[in-house]
């Protein structure tokens, strides 16, 4: 009879804690604005999802300066890094090189063609990046977007010779603005690609 | 022998004398029965089910092979899709998402597949279309369509023909990728006025749950003044801008590179959502068709059966007649 309570006893405290259903789970923020006009506007179907609704979220601004920065670097078809830890990175923006530390200010900087290092410990990882745009948060996030990026070892220094010849031909030969400017851009990426492997 | 002789005796005095209704579940085959029928055949209207029988049994067949294309090019699809999934979220992260600005000229850009029998997607993206039309419809809002693919064509053209703008098709007659999709946001924001652009799209889950999604990219004046009045994007202000030479400059290219970012990312999803409908449309089309073959099959045994017994019966009662 003991046992059996005993028993009783286990299986009631056992309900009490229950299994977390996926109904109990917290709401994904959602623009309530949004979904409230939505309703009133179209009632019979249901809002659309928004993209706050699959951000994975980000860290809040600390009070002190983290002593690492998160490092995100996305491409269309891949994302080389994300949220990986790292000491410092320098992102070629178009007024030249800069280095961003943890506790960096709040910025976005527009890109072009050039070198991003990442500085982890002893380790410095280069990669030629086609322009784009690099955001660096309040909260030592800092988010680098770009076409194309590649590991400097892969790139082959007698192709880039030939292609900077061969636009600076296209340059001078170029007539119309718009053959002008796609040979200028041809031009700047591959001298920077010359720049980049050679220092 | 002799019964092979009475059952030859018991056909041709049999074969005028058939009633032509058997159990005939397809009335609407009854002339070619009865052409059949004078042609002395006895199995009348098991050719028919035969026919009914091998047509649906092809068409099984076609709908399993097309669920198993539709299976490859998934696979093929949704590894891009997933990874494509880290380009839009710096932009959300840092300009915020805002569905409900309010704003003069909405566009509202509809991803859509080129064929059909992938299931409802297609018609949600139309109803959220739509929907999204009549929520900003104000007294100075105006709303218009930029359309990819031919089926929200199809849907769209017949009510709201003046209010599209720009119409592209065949997005996927070359494997989708990154220079493509620019190019072609590229054309939109060329062609098109806008203050407000609105992508409606079906965001990939899993395999069978496709979850129809609205995507906003705001222009860089709406960014401006959002960014003043103190919105959403009031912390926009408090980042420094380096390189351009204007804070509008910069703004600029970050909102047409967020449109064509934005722009890669729900085309790749919407093919990897149509994949997967197609498959789930293609899957139960099986099925059913599985169904029907076997109601086929038990109509097409139980005529079968009725026949011969009725012919067992004409022998038998012809050779009692002759007997007695």
């Amino acid at each position: 009879m003991l046992r059996q309570a005993q028993r009783f006893l286990l299986s009631r405290a056992a309900m009490r804690w229950r299994r977390p259903f996926s109904t109990d789970l917290a709401e994904a923020p959602a623009d309530s604005k949004f979904v409230d006009t939505w309703k009133k506007a179209v009632p019979n179907i249901d809002p659309p999802k928004t993209p706050l609704a699959f951000m994975t979220p980000r860290p809040p601004t600390p009070s002190t300066i983290p002593s690492k920065l998160t490092v995100n670097l996305v491409l269309p078809y891949d994302s080389l890094l994300s949220a990986k830890e790292v000491d410092m990175v320098i992102v070629p923006a178009t007024t030249g090189q800069m280095g961003v530390l943890p506790g960096h200010v709040a910025t976005i900087a527009e890109l072009k063609p050039g070198v991003l290092s990442v500085h982890e410990g002893n380790e410095v990882k280069k990669y030629f990046l086609s322009s784009g745009f690099a955001f660096i948060h309040a909260n030592s996030v800092a988010d680098i977007m770009a076409v194309e990026a590649t590991p400097l070892d892969q790139i082959d220094s007698s192709l880039v010779q030939k292609g900077l010849t061969e636009f600076t031909q296209k340059l001078n030969a170029a007539s119309t603005d718009v053959e002008k400017a796609e040979a200028q851009i041809g031009v700047d990426v591959h001298s920077a690609l010359n720049a980049a492997l050679a220092g | 022998m002799a019964m092979a002789a009475l059952r030859r005796e018991g056909r041709r005095f049999a074969a005028p004398l058939i009633s032509n209704n058997p159990i005939n579940p397809f009335r609407s085959s009854f002339a070619p029965a009865e052409e059949q029928a004078l042609l002395g055949v006895r199995s009348i209207s098991t050719q028919i089910v035969r026919n009914r029988m091998r047509s649906v049994k092809n068409i099984q067949k076609i709908t399993k092979a097309m669920k198993m294309v539709a299976a490859s090019k998934l696979r093929a699809i949704q590894t891009r899709a997933e990874n494509s999934r880290g380009l839009w979220q710096p932009f959300t992260a840092l300009l915020g998402d805002t569905p409900s600005v309010d704003v003069k000229k909405n566009v509202i850009v509809t991803i859509t597949s080129d064929k059909g029998l992938c299931g409802g997607i297609n018609s949600t993206s139309v109803k959220i279309s739509r929907g999204l039309r009549k929520l900003n419809s104000g007294p100075d809002q105006e709303s218009k369509y930029v359309i990819l693919g031919e089926k929200a064509k199809a849907q769209l053209v017949r009510d709201s023909k003046k209010h599209i703008e720009l119409i592209i098709t065949e997005l996927q007659k070359n494997p989708l990728n990154y220079t493509q999709v620019s190019v072609l946001a590229d054309d939109i924001l060329k062609n098109v006025e806008y203050d407000a652009l609105r992508i409606v799209f079906n965001k990939f889950q899993s395999v069978v749950s496709f979850l129809p999604t609205t995507a906003t990219v705001l222009s860089p004046e709406v960014v401006e003044r959002e960014a003043e009045s103190g919105g959403k994007l009031r912390e926009l202000d408090s980042y420094e801008i380096e390189g351009g030479e204007t804070k509008s400059e910069v703004l600029q290219n970050l909102t047409e590179f967020q449109f064509s970012c934005v722009m890669f990312n729900a085309v790749l999803e919407n093919a990897c959502s149509e994949q997967g409908a197609r498959m789930s449309a293609m899957d139960s089309s099986s099925r059913n068709a599985g169904d029907m073959l076997d109601r086929l099959t038990l109509a097409y045994n139980r005529t079968r059966q009725a026949s011969i017994t009725t012919e067992l019966i004409e022998i038998i009662s012809g050779a009692s007649a002759l007997q007695g």
